[in-house]
């Protein structure tokens, strides 16, 4: 595709340079506000001026920001706020200024026997062990929600077919919602949470991956267009287990989905993957966060989506942060849009911060364009029409991350909800 | 028998100095079952003249006709050339991410055919067709053109020549970049392609070694967008030993075109 702006940047290890003043052996001193945030998770990874949110400057680092369970602790939203610049509060529907009353949307667990289901309430113990929130509607979530599904796959346990999540949406009263997933050590699963329905609801997921247990989290939004989501999912994630993330975005007015991974012992691995398609009138906002708060631990990032027509809306924010301790990081992200037709806008920020020079490599990329006219011409100059050669570059452009989920019927679901989507495109 | 017709044609393109004419009157008549060479220095227009015939868009014909059995090639679109049976091998074909060679090949059969290929036949041609191009049975799965070598693109291209069957094909120098054993594979392609008698070729390159593996029936010499000089196989002969020295110095100099296709 054309790229009309790419960055990129990868660091490695540096030379041994003669001490400068502001710089260390590993680099040149870094927001030194972080200095002391040890334990990457939850309320102990909040600064200690972390719960006044807007006391003292704001601090720039994605570490700094407020994290509270308790919706008092974040200000009223003004679309301002660096989180909230680009989403439209008007279409929220009240999830970041009412008390969410709402029924929330059913959830149906189905998967192998062995794998738990346990619908539990607010005080249960493993609630909050994974996730504390982050922004405004996720703690209004966190206030308001009744209880709360748990599944869990047993320690050792290796699934053969996925564990499907049906989440459905009957109501258009603004609702809380509260999952937590955990894969218990050396187990080995895929969970696909299916979004559907009409709902206005702020979510909240919890995952936890355990040590050695490799994990893969589907997240599919196919909403009816009238639905407003909004959902944190935050992941921590073991010694030498992985995580697999893949969110896919189609259905909705407003979906806003947070996934953030955080590690919290050394041999970790993360892939987050994202796919959106934006039709007019639709804001579809994805921010990620991945925290390489330990050492020698991977990450990969890649969102590609597709926009079409007048107001389509695509967000995508990657902050990716590696601390000090994090010697021996590799990580990576990108994202990709294809803007089909004139009306859409895509909206593009990969953010890098790192604090220690002594990593394998990080980088970033991001890059928004039309379709490239000689992918065009190749398949046209072959005899084949150009709708049909547009369609195909798109779909090939989107497969990059529908290959990746790796369950059969899932993809080819996907791969012909693409298809209906472009068969809008030349309407 | 189906003629492919090149009547004056201009065409010039959009740059940041401004429009720059690069063909300036070329005129050439291919029949089925001709094989023409354009031999030219770098710069001549040669690729020029290979795009324009297959509709790139940043090639304006500013006058001039192409045409195809009395039809106006100018007046169809990049796939309607295809279908009507022009054929180009790109010189630089582009990788298509995503889109796979099997669905591709597919696709484009389809298209130029009107209907699909009975699946059990064309999927032995396929094969039997990368296996005589000495291409990995594997690639039909990978995305087009995507991490493959420059032999193994140009291959590719002369694999999809043979399956389309087009009435016309313009090689856009393939030969470029092959070593001596790809070269042969591929000029190999051509002549399978050609040994039924259904095709014109119009066979654009830079180097007289091609052509020892396909023999031209007339060699164009192209220079600074125009035709300079015209004959059999012994052009290139003579090219080969001499260069294209002799017509840098002034193409007006050069020996008339002689009718060589009259």
């Amino acid at each position: 595709m054309t790229e009309i702006t790419t960055e990129k940047a990868r660091i490695g290890a540096p030379s041994a340079q003669p001490f400068i003043n502001g710089f260390t052996e590993e680099g040149e001193s870094l927001s030194p506000i972080n200095a002391g945030t040890k334990a990457p998770l939850a309320g102990d990874s909040a600064k200690s001026h972390s719960h006044g949110g807007g006391v003292g400057i704001p601090d720039s680092s994605r570490a700094g920001r407020l994290t509270s369970y308790k919706l008092a602790d974040f200000k009223p939203l003004t679309g301002l706020e660096e989180d909230w610049r680009f989403t439209p509060l008007k279409r929220l529907r009240g999830l970041h200024s009412e008390v969410l009353s709402g029924a929330a949307p059913t959830v149906v667990v189905n998967g192998p026997e062995q794998v738990t289901v346990e619908s539990v309430g607010r005080d249960d113990k493993r609630i909050g062990t994974a996730g504390i929130p982050e922004d405004r509607v996720s703690a209004n979530a966190w206030e308001n929600f009744a209880g709360a599904t748990v599944v869990t796959i047993p320690s050792e346990f290796e699934a053969t077919t996925e564990i499907s999540v049906d989440i459905e949406g009957t109501s258009l009263e603004a609702a809380a919602q509260h999952l937590v997933i955990v894969a218990e050590k050396f187990s080995k699963a895929v969970v696909v949470l299916n979004h559907k329905g009409s709902a206005v609801v702020s979510e909240n997921v919890e995952i936890i991956v355990e040590d050695g247990a490799s994990l893969t989290v589907i997240t599919l939004q196919e909403w009816n267009d009238d639905a407003v989501h909004a959902s944190s999912q935050q992941a921590k994630i073991g010694r030498d287990a992985k995580l697999k993330h893949v969110m896919v975005s189609l259905g909705g007015d407003l979906v806003r989905v947070t996934p953030s991974a955080r590690f919290t012992a050394p041999g970790g691995e993360a892939e987050m993957f994202g796919l959106y398609f934006a039709d007019a009138g639709q804001h579809l906002e994805q921010r990620l966060f991945v925290d390489h708060a330990v050492a020698n631990c991977k990450s990969n990032v890649l969102y590609k989506g597709a926009l079409q027509g007048r107001n389509a809306h695509a967000v995508w924010v990657g902050d990716v942060l590696i601390r000090k301790e994090a010697e021996g990081t590799d990580t990576y992200e990108a994202n990709r849009n294809l803007l089909l037709t004139d009306g859409a806008r895509a909206d593009s920020v990969p953010n890098l911060e790192i604090e220690t020079g002594l990593i394998e490599g990080a980088g970033h990329a991001s890059a928004t364009g039309r379709m490239d006219d000689e992918h065009l011409f190749y398949l046209m100059a072959r005899g084949i029409p150009e709708d049909v050669a547009r369609r195909l570059v798109v779909r090939g452009f989107l497969n990059e991350i529908i290959q990746q989920i790796k369950v059969p019927s899932i993809e080819e679901r996907l791969t012909d909800a693409v298809e209906h989507e472009l068969a809008l495109t030349d309407n | 028998m189906s003629t492919l017709e090149i009547k004056d044609l201009h065409v010039s393109i959009e740059t940041e100095q401004g429009t720059k004419e690069i063909l300036k009157g070329v005129s050439l008549t291919i029949r089925t079952g001709e094989t023409h060479a354009i031999m030219g220095p770098n710069g001549s227009g040669k690729s020029t003249l290979a795009s324009t015939i297959a509709g790139h868009p940043r090639y304006n014909v500013t006058s001039g006709s192409i045409t195809l059995d009395g039809e106006d090639v100018l007046e169809m679109s990049v796939d309607e050339r295809a279908r009507a049976g022009v054929f180009l091998a790109m010189q630089y074909p582009v990788e298509v991410p995503g889109v796979s060679m099997t669905n591709f090949l597919r696709t484009a059969k389809t298209a130029i055919d009107g209907e699909a290929p009975k699946l059990r036949t064309w999927t032995k041609d396929v094969k039997a067709a990368m296996e005589q191009l000495r291409i990995d049975a594997d690639f039909a799965q990978r995305n087009v053109n995507e991490g493959f070598s420059g032999g193994e693109k140009k291959r590719v291209e002369i694999l999809q020549l043979e399956l389309f069957k087009p009435k016309f094909a313009v090689l856009d120098e393939t030969d470029s970049g092959l070593d001596v054993d790809a070269l042969k594979v591929v000029s190999e392609g051509v002549n399978r392609a050609h040994a039924d008698g259904n095709m014109g070729t119009l066979l654009i390159t830079h180097y007289t070694r091609i052509l020892r593996y396909i023999k031209p029936d007339f060699v164009h010499v192209f220079v600074d967008g125009q035709v300079v000089e015209e004959g059999g196989p012994e052009l290139a002969d003579r090219l080969e030993e001499e260069g294209y020295d002799r017509y840098a110095k002034g193409a007006g100099a050069a020996a008339a075109p002689a009718a060589a296709q009259a």
